[in-house]
């Protein structure tokens, strides 16, 4: 007969120092409780992409804020046509238009349209859609429904085609109704998301334990679902700043964009169009600065997703 | 599943109406005088005015207005360009262009999107991935035109691969270079999302089963991994539809094509609203029944879909 150990009378149970519940003891309370914002920031400072992309932005931002500072020419004066498509010389690094213009002061004066229109056009949507979606997301009913089928109106045109429309009939252009325009297509997606996450925050315990403490419907929304639910709203919005400025340059490729006399790069892009035989390089610095302001946004983006959602973190 | 196309299709009645709603409230109640525009500096005589107005209905309440409008889109009747041409004839002319062209850069950004991304996934942290993801962000963040106006040069004016412009047939040789402009973005995007969505499947615990019955590595990526993945990538194709007729316009433009695209490119450039406005209603309509179709292929591949709710 085989010795069977089943017979050992009790059972054995493991010290309770090699058990998982020995780690709780070695939380020290009294430091205090680390919240995800800061987990995000700990695990964004550490990769380097994060700090070359915040760099380019803030010079980008320092650029549009005071062009004076970057160049000393002034974008339209001195604009010589026997320089016409002229090639670089002491004092304009990157040549000339080919009406002559100082290509580089071009490319830095342009850089406020671009960027008030990207910034812009994100802070409308992300207030707008985070506040709409997050009142539909919370109140839910009536309100939501309405909500939810007047932004599938919106949602069913996608942004350009819907900004083609009103740009060609529109009788201003400026950099505020540009982003308005986009802002009026573009709000949808933001709120979607927005409500999303304000539902699967809405539920959780430390909602109902607000709610049980007495703490106001409003102020529960305000102090603790919102908190908790906009870290996916924030990824997008740092995405479609880039996306924003791409659109833009396309409408002003179209011709209703900014006016011309506007100078963005999107205009001198496609200025640019009918010399690119014979002076290449007229194309190229606009195209340059327009791809790496999208990139350095693009780039934050992907950053800030990894940092805020913690199955990406996960993943890396 | 039938029970869910019903669904689908009934939520798309109210959506159709109010964005065709909204299109025409946009364009036709700006202040500004439509007629006065068609004329310009001379002003027509009060007779030919009213001619005009009874024509276009333009003496009816605005909502009458909006339905004789729609009643027109579901026709067929489009209106008539500044020409005098019926737009739905310009639509009929230009629409296969477009499909073949759309058709064709669809085929390249899922091959060769979905390919790279399988490939980055699987070695992720390498140099293969590291690479298609910078890539894949160049791509997205050079506009279409741009790289259009660059491949252009460089493919057509210097190495004289391709031809500059579409000749009028647009023959599918002639297609390839703007299809590749086309598919860029959508492209980049496709292989972000498939990368993605690899590298989370291979830790799942139906792939470790595949392994541990004994698969082989092939059968594995290709059937549960990639199957698998996918999913994700067939909802993009939707909302890609809606990226696909944007970049037309530009594509089309730049390559000078007579298809929807560049008819419409012509329309903005040229200022021709009412011509805009009836082919950006017509590709909204596409949109919402391509993303209807994406909706349905997607409950067909992911049964959590359907039978939620």
């Amino acid at each position: 007969m085989p010795s069977n150990n089943l017979s050992t009378p009790g059972h054995f149970v493991a010290d309770l120092s090699d058990t998982p519940i020995a780690a709780i003891d070695t939380i020290d309370e009294s430091e205090k409780a680390r919240s995800s914002w800061s987990d995000a920031w700990d695990s964004m400072r550490v990769r380097p992409m994060f700090w070359i992309a915040t760099a380019l932005i803030l010079v980008i931002l320092l650029v549009s804020l005071f062009p004076g500072l970057f160049s000393h020419t002034a974008p339209n004066s001195g604009c010589l046509l026997p320089n016409g498509n002229g090639g670089p010389e002491a004092g304009h690094p990157f040549g000339f238009t080919r009406q002559g213009c100082d290509i580089y002061s071009r490319v830095i004066f342009g850089t406020q349209a671009s960027v008030t229109v990207g910034l812009l056009a994100t802070l409308l949507v992300t207030l707008f859609g985070a506040i709409v979606g997050a009142l539909a997301g919370y109140y839910g009913g009536a309100f939501d429904a309405l909500v939810s089928r007047f932004g599938d109106i919106f949602f069913a045109i996608p942004t350009i085609l819907g900004a083609i429309v009103l740009m060609s009939v529109l009788p201003d252009r400026t950099s505020i109704t540009v982003a308005l325009v986009l802002a009026i297509f573009a709000w949808p997606q933001i709120a979607r998301i927005m409500r999303g996450a304000v539902i699967a925050a809405r539920s959780s315990d430390y909602v109902m334990a607000s709610t049980a403490l007495g703490v106001s419907k409003l102020q529960i929304l305000v102090r603790h679902v919102v908190p908790n639910a906009i870290a996916p709203v924030i990824v997008v919005a740092t995405t479609s700043l880039g996306t924003f400025i791409v659109a833009e340059a396309t409408l002003s490729f179209l011709g209703i964009g900014l006016p011309p006399s506007v100078m963005s790069w999107g205009n001198d892009i496609s200025q640019a169009r009918t010399s690119i035989q014979t002076a290449p390089m007229v194309l190229f610095y606009p195209a340059a600065a327009l791809s790496i302001t999208v990139l350095s946004f693009l780039m934050l983006g992907d950053v800030v997703r990894d940092a805020l959602d913690p199955q990406a973190r996960a993943r890396r | 599943m039938w029970g869910y196309v019903g669904r689908r299709l009934l939520q798309l009645i109210p959506v159709f109406f109010g964005a065709t709603f909204l299109i025409y409230f946009m364009v036709f109640s700006l202040p500004g005088d439509p007629i006065a525009a068609l004329f310009g500096e001379r002003p027509p005589p009060e007779a030919v005015i009213q001619t005009i107005r009874e024509q276009y209905h333009l003496n009816d309440p605005f909502i009458v207005q909006y339905f004789y409008y729609v009643g027109g889109i579901l026709t067929g009747d489009l209106g008539t360009t500044y020409s005098g041409r019926p737009v739905s004839d310009l639509l009929v002319q230009a629409f296969p262009i477009t499909f073949r062209l759309a058709m064709l850069a669809l085929a390249f950004e899922a091959i060769a999107g979905i390919l790279l991304g399988l490939i980055a996934g699987l070695r992720k942290g390498k140099f293969f991935d590291g690479s298609a993801l910078v890539v894949s962000l160049l791509l997205i963040s050079v506009p279409t035109f741009v790289l259009g106006f660059i491949l252009q040069y460089v493919f057509a004016i210097q190495l004289g691969w391709f031809r500059t412009t579409v000749s009028a047939g647009a023959p599918l040789g002639d297609l390839v270079l703007p299809a590749l402009v086309l598919a860029s973005v959508s492209f980049a995007y496709i292989v972000r999302l498939t990368r993605a969505s690899v590298s989370d499947n291979l830790g799942a615990d139906f792939v470790r089963t595949a392994t541990a019955k004994g698969l082989s590595r092939r059968r594995v990526v290709s059937v549960h991994i990639l199957r698998n993945s996918l999913i994700p990538v067939v909802t993009f194709l939707g909302v890609d539809v809606g990226a696909l007729m944007v970049g037309a316009i530009v594509t089309e433009g730049i390559f000078n094509i007579n298809g929807v695209g560049g008819t419409v490119y012509q329309a903005v450039t040229r200022g021709e609203g009412p011509t805009v406005v009836s082919f950006v209603a017509v590709m909204v309509i596409i949109y919402m029944l391509a993303n209807l179709l994406v909706d349905l292929l997607y409950a067909a591949l992911d049964p959590r879909i359907r039978l939620a709710k």
